[in-house]
């Protein structure tokens, strides 16, 4: 049941990345450009799904525990700090150049755009030399 | 050329919503795609097995789409291989290093008012768009 749970998630989540068309970077880099011919559809997105996302939380207060597993686990950190800042930087800076973020790159592999996979190899290394630039600290 | 798509978008958006909702009332996850694929690589067991599920529903999705009479969008590209790699390496170290991306802090965190995450998305959405002005409107390229 879990593992069918996770893969309507993805699935429904890979579904809203389609049909809103942030699969497409040329769509993502039209929101990205205020001084350009401005596409305000990603703000949308966002507005489309963030009530539906705040809904599902607010349920979520009212129960003491998710309906298929043991505990709602939150992300724990509540501070703001440099290493955070730094690392939204450094993936807006990545995410303006191309126009993938790692959702709708991933949900864009099958479209066959060889450039979907490029991206997407080149940001499992980048994640791969974080980790390991963690340990090695 | 300018596609503003209203109507897609909020429906795109619900379901991206939806999603989110069913990972946190189902398994009590927050639906953030750069923590799910990292994680998917760091754990194993049932903690990795839900996360590989959750992918690759994400990623089948474009066929589901097509199975269903929807039309494909064709993703442009406009943005050079070089350009594309570095993007890659930037978003997969800056993602782990900033906990989180469009989805983690953008979607999720500020539905939940984190303040990390209204933190995490004002910066990486004010990088992203000083670096498209200097792509586009300084260097010239489309």
């Amino acid at each position: 049941m879990v593992m069918l749970a996770a893969a309507l998630a993805g699935l429904v989540f890979g579904l809203g990345l389609v049909v809103s068309a942030m699969v497409d970077p040329a769509k993502v880099l039209g929101f990205l450009d205020l001084a350009g011919d401005w596409d305000p559809s990603l703000i949308l997105v966002m507005a489309g799904a963030i009530p539906v996302a705040a809904l599902g939380f607010a349920l979520g207060r009212k129960r003491d525990r998710p309906l298929l597993a043991p505990d709602f686990q939150a992300p724990g950190a509540d501070r703001v700090d440099r290493r955070l800042l730094r690392g939204a930087a450094l993936f807006g800076a990545g995410w303006g150049l191309a126009g993938y973020c790692p959702g709708p790159a991933l949900a864009g592999l099958a479209l066959g755009a060889w450039q979907t996979w490029a991206f997407t190899a080149a940001m499992l290394v980048g994640m791969a030399a974080h980790e390991a630039w963690q340990s090695s600290r | 050329m300018n596609h503003f798509t209203p109507v897609s978008a909020l429906l795109g958006g619900a379901l991206i919503g939806t999603a989110a909702l069913l990972s946190w009332l189902l398994l009590g996850r927050v639906a953030g795609i750069s923590g799910i694929l990292a994680g998917a690589a760091r754990t194993e067991g049932a903690e990795r097995h839900w996360r590989l599920a959750f992918l690759g529903g994400l990623v089948v999705a474009p066929v589901a789409y097509a199975l269903l009479g929807g039309t494909l969008p064709v993703p442009e590209v406009t943005r050079n291989p070089a350009m594309l790699v570095v993007a890659g390496l930037l978003v997969g170290f800056g993602t782990r290093m900033g906990s989180g991306c469009t989805s983690g802090h953008g979607v999720c965190g500020l539905a939940r008012l984190s303040p990390r995450s209204m933190a995490a998305t004002g910066v990486f959405m004010a990088s992203a768009m000083a670096t498209v002005f200097v792509t586009r409107h300084v260097l010239g390229l489309q």
